[in-house]
């Protein structure tokens, strides 16, 4: 998507690639994030400390299952994004930031996709 | 480039001769809450995985998260997530282009400092721990 003003196309300033619009989709992230990060404590906060069946019960809600969801979708792409940029700011030498990047990836992917199997994993076995 | 020259090469001072200022302690502890909560987020991920595999595997990570290490980690969770909320909307306010000016930027800090810790108390008295 392009998100520069038609005088800046024209004068081709601005970002040669993608900046813009990466720059505008962690934005908008952060913005999802708000109201998904209100459902998400609404959702585990009572649940920390309870028993499991507690806590299967009430995660085997499908819409609260679906929201926990997008929300670990959103949180972990976020985090990706995040610690990216605390990695390219603090990490000088070139080899070491393409390895953490990719680890940093590697990282929040296997979170995100446990925690998407974890609550697929209790709501199919309801 | 050489890579040798680069750390010889004199930095002018920037961050060990200011005084530190609301605006960017507060902006560093966005920073800081945010790399926290990976490891909070660890934790609740690694206890719904346990919540959907066994009940003895969930008594476990249960007895971590509600023993003295995983109380510790879960409140100070609960402040870097309230704390990272409310400092990433006075982000998103800035980039849009507003409160850019001395006394608005530093009453926004304040606001995310007390804001932060209220939050917590009301998600902490919400989630039962307290009653």
């Amino acid at each position: 998507m392009n998100y520069k003003t038609d005088i800046v196309q024209v004068s081709g300033r601005g970002s040669a690639e993608t900046g813009a619009s990466h720059w505008f989709g962690e934005r908008l992230k952060s913005v999802a994030l708000i109201p998904l990060t209100i459902i998400f404590i609404c959702i585990i906060a009572p649940l920390i400390g309870a028993d499991h069946s507690t806590v299967v019960g009430s995660l085997q809600s499908p819409v609260k299952g679906f929201a926990l969801i997008i929300f670990f979708l959103v949180t972990l792409k976020h985090l990706e994004e995040g610690l990216q940029v605390v990695i390219e700011d603090y990490v000088h030498t070139r080899g070491r930031v393409l390895i953490l990047i990719k680890l940093n990836k590697l990282f929040c992917w296997t979170f995100g996709l446990v925690a998407i199997f974890a609550i697929a994993k209790i709501i199919f076995a309801a | 480039m050489a890579n040798e020259a680069k750390g010889k090469r004199p930095l002018s001072p920037h961050l060990t001769i200011y005084r530190p200022q609301m605006s960017s302690v507060s902006s560093i502890f966005v920073r800081i809450s945010g790399v926290a909560l990976a490891l909070g987020f660890v934790l609740v991920i690694w206890w719904l995985l346990a919540a959907s595999i066994s009940i003895p595997y969930f008594e476990i990570i249960n007895g971590i998260m509600t023993g003295w290490f995983g109380a510790i980690v879960m409140v100070g969770s609960v402040w870097a997530l309230c704390y990272h909320s409310l400092g990433g909307i006075r982000h998103l306010i800035w980039d849009m282009g507003y409160g850019f000016d001395l006394k608005t930027s530093d009453r926004m800090g304040w606001c995310v400092i007390i804001g932060s810790f209220i939050f917590t108390i009301i998600v902490i008295y919400y989630s039962g721990a307290l009653s």
